[in-house]
């Protein structure tokens, strides 16, 4: 413990011993220090935090009491479940994929590797509403499977599965983003290591690969919730707005503030703001838990 | 920290939404007539597609409705519902919306649905009462409270400096209305001659800023957001809106002409019938026409096509104007979409006209 505590403390004395050589350097642009945090203090105000305010404002313009009252709509509840049965199915089916994929393209060779790469980030290239309208033009009536799956009574768009295949498709890459870059860096000399002294596939994965991105994953698997629940544009094309049936949370807002109800449109958003910000403070938590990870696993071989 | 232990974390993060969001989702998955329970087969489910303005109306009536169809039958009744731009809502129909009655802005967009596909049989609208539609409404101006820049009629919209605000003809049916009623108004003025109407519309259209792409939307901007001097709104919109956001902010202006606004309804036969509903269906429908279902649309505003049925002081709302109809002016639906509002159509070349001119 006091070697960790006392190396970065030796090592800021060290550095303010010497700091008189470049001291000027820094001082003189002290002003512009000042200029440039308030610059961004005043922009993040402006851009980002005022209008998260605007929305618990708004949500609470009417007192508490109205505010509690907009979630004992049915419809809410119907939304916040189809929200979070969308994020159940979108994040471990994402969760496995990303693994597989990053896994597939970190740890071996194989032809059409650029290209696996290059698909896996066409969710981020392609407009949420393109991506919302290829379901309709795959799954649709008029569509190419959409007449075949009516006959078996299955109905993809505008129901429950065209709103987590949607979701599925625009939280596709987070999890492998996170992944690939970790695990092409730490290459395969660990796993080979661990074949070598007789591991099996599975407890080398459990054992070695799983544990050596953890942290990645579990940032990944943060974002892609985070997108999951709050998903508008390509939802929005799928769903059909059926109330109660195929709106999610973002949606529900849309309903609410269109039809002047103001205060539970926004109450709502507020769940969606609250979200955001429990996602903001599980990433931060998880970064921080890495890095004392990291410092812990550095004293280790010392 | 083990790998254990995080991999137990992790597992944890992924279920959780899981165990809070599976048990009581059971019943929302996609309707399928083949697995329905005893307990479904005694209640039915409509699916009510409907255009924007309709959210309060319907509100109002599936609860009066399923009341009335319990008492009746003994059979429950439970009724969904969707909004959107009337076009948005007639294409999600075609694409597969599982709607078992749509109640749509203009007739056009049904006729699309029986078009191309057989959901709904060519006939739908001789199957009932006055062309099925059971209630009507016009096209009124909406301004602010005061009427700051003295707006009377159709003419002051093309003066410049007036701002208006109109969704747009191509997603939004009450636009086509509003469109056509400004349209039919300059054929008044200028004796039939269409080179003038044409003119005057487009000098309109010179003063929209932007075009929404619902009545709603337009709604919203004109009130919420305080975006231009003129909305031209559903008399049913309109007056919704000074109701909802305050008469010390806006009033009314009624045009000294304005077009006749025929919302038409129709049971999408082979949807309902997939799932047993026909009769449910058309007695929705059916139930429009009753008094109490016109008493109900004329508290929302709408103009009921018995008014007789309707209290006193509902009708008194409806301001005594000339109204012209669709096929007296333009010759039906089929020709004025062809003419303005297809592709290539006049509205098109309107605004290429009027992009080159900025």
């Amino acid at each position: 413990m006091e070697a960790v505590d006392g190396s970065p403390i030796w090592q800021a004395t060290a550095w303010t011993g010497s700091a008189p050589t470049v001291r000027g350097a820094t001082e003189d642009s002290r002003w512009l220090q000042r200029l440039l945090i308030g610059l961004s203090v005043g922009f993040l105000t402006l851009m980002l935090f005022a209008p998260l305010a605007a929305v618990f404002v708004e949500a609470f313009k009417k007192g508490p009491g109205a505010y509690f009252a907009s979630f004992r709509d049915p419809y809410a509840w119907s939304a916040i479940r189809l929200t979070l049965l969308t994020a159940a199915v979108a994040v471990p089916a994402n969760l496995a994929f990303g693994l597989a994929a990053s896994w597939a393209i970190a740890k071996f060779h194989f032809r059409g590797k650029a290209l696996l790469i290059t698909l896996i980030d066409l969710p981020f290239a392609v407009a949420p509403v393109v991506s919302g309208l290829i379901y309709v033009l795959v799954f649709g009536m008029n569509g190419w499977f959409g007449a075949w799956l009516a006959r078996y009574d299955v109905q993809v768009i505008f129901a429950v599965p065209g709103v987590i295949l949607a979701t599925m498709f625009v939280t596709f890459p987070f999890i492998a983003r996170e992944l690939i870059p970790l695990m092409t860096e730490q290459g395969t000399e660990e796993e080979q290591a661990a074949i070598s002294l007789g591991a099996n596939g599975w407890q080398t994965f459990f054992r070695v690969t799983l544990p050596n991105v953890k942290w990645a994953l579990l940032y990944g698997v943060i974002l892609t919730s985070a997108r999951a629940m709050g998903e508008f544009g390509a939802v929005s094309v799928v769903s059909g707005h059926l109330r109660g049936r195929t709106n999610t949370v973002p949606l529900h807002v849309e309903t609410l503030y269109n039809e002047y109800n103001f205060v539970a449109a926004f109450a709502v958003a507020s769940l969606l703001a609250m979200i955001a910000l429990a996602t903001l403070a599980l990433k931060t938590a998880v970064e921080w838990r890495k890095e004392r990870e990291l410092a812990e696993a550095a004293r280790g071989p010392c | 920290m083990s790998p254990n232990r995080f991999i137990a974390a992790a597992a944890l993060l992924t279920l959780l939404p899981i165990a809070g969001g599976c048990g009581p989702l059971g019943g929302e998955g996609p309707r399928s007539p083949g697995n329905a329970t005893s307990e479904e087969k005694s209640a039915v489910t409509l699916l009510n597609v409907s255009y924007d303005p309709t959210r309060e109306l319907y509100d109002e009536y599936n609860a009066a409705f399923a009341s009335y169809y319990q008492r009746e039958t003994g059979q429950p009744v439970v009724i969904e519902q969707s909004h959107g731009g009337a076009g948005k809502q007639a294409r999600a129909v075609i694409d597969g919306v599982k709607a078992d009655v749509v109640t749509l802005a203009i007739g056009y967009d049904i006729d699309q649905i029986a078009k191309l596909t057989d959901l709904i049989p060519p006939d739908w609208q001789t199957r009932l009462d006055n062309n099925s539609c059971p209630y009507t409404t016009t096209i009124v101006l909406l301004v602010r409270k005061g009427n700051p820049k003295g707006v009377r009629d159709w003419d002051d919209l093309v003066r410049p400096g007036v701002e208006v605000i109109t969704p747009n003809p191509k997603t939004s049916g009450g636009a086509r209305y509003n469109y056509l009623a400004a349209w039919g108004f300059a054929l008044r003025k200028y004796g039939q001659d269409e080179q003038q109407a044409r003119q005057f519309v487009a000098k309109l259209y010179s003063n929209v800023p932007v075009l929404c792409s619902g009545a709603r939307d337009a709604t919203i901007a004109f009130v919420e957001r305080e975006q231009g001097d003129v909305l031209i709104a559903w008399e049913n919109e309109a007056l919704l809106a000074v109701k909802q956001l305050g008469p010390d902010k806006l009033q009314i202006v009624v045009p000294s002409v304005s077009i006749l606004a025929e919302p038409p309804v129709a049971v999408v036969e082979k949807n309902a019938a997939a799932h047993g509903a026909q009769e449910a269906a058309r007695a929705y429908l059916q139930y429009l026409y009753s008094p109490e279902g016109q008493r109900i649309v004329a508290k929302h505003f709408y103009r009921p096509c018995q008014p007789s049925y309707a209290e006193p002081e509902d009708l008194q709302r409806f301001a005594k104007v000339e109204l012209f109809t669709v096929s007296e002016v333009f010759g039906g639906w089929p020709q004025v979409q062809a003419k303005h509002f297809s592709d290539g159509g006049l509205f098109d070349f309107l605004q290429e006209e009027l992009a080159q001119h900025q």
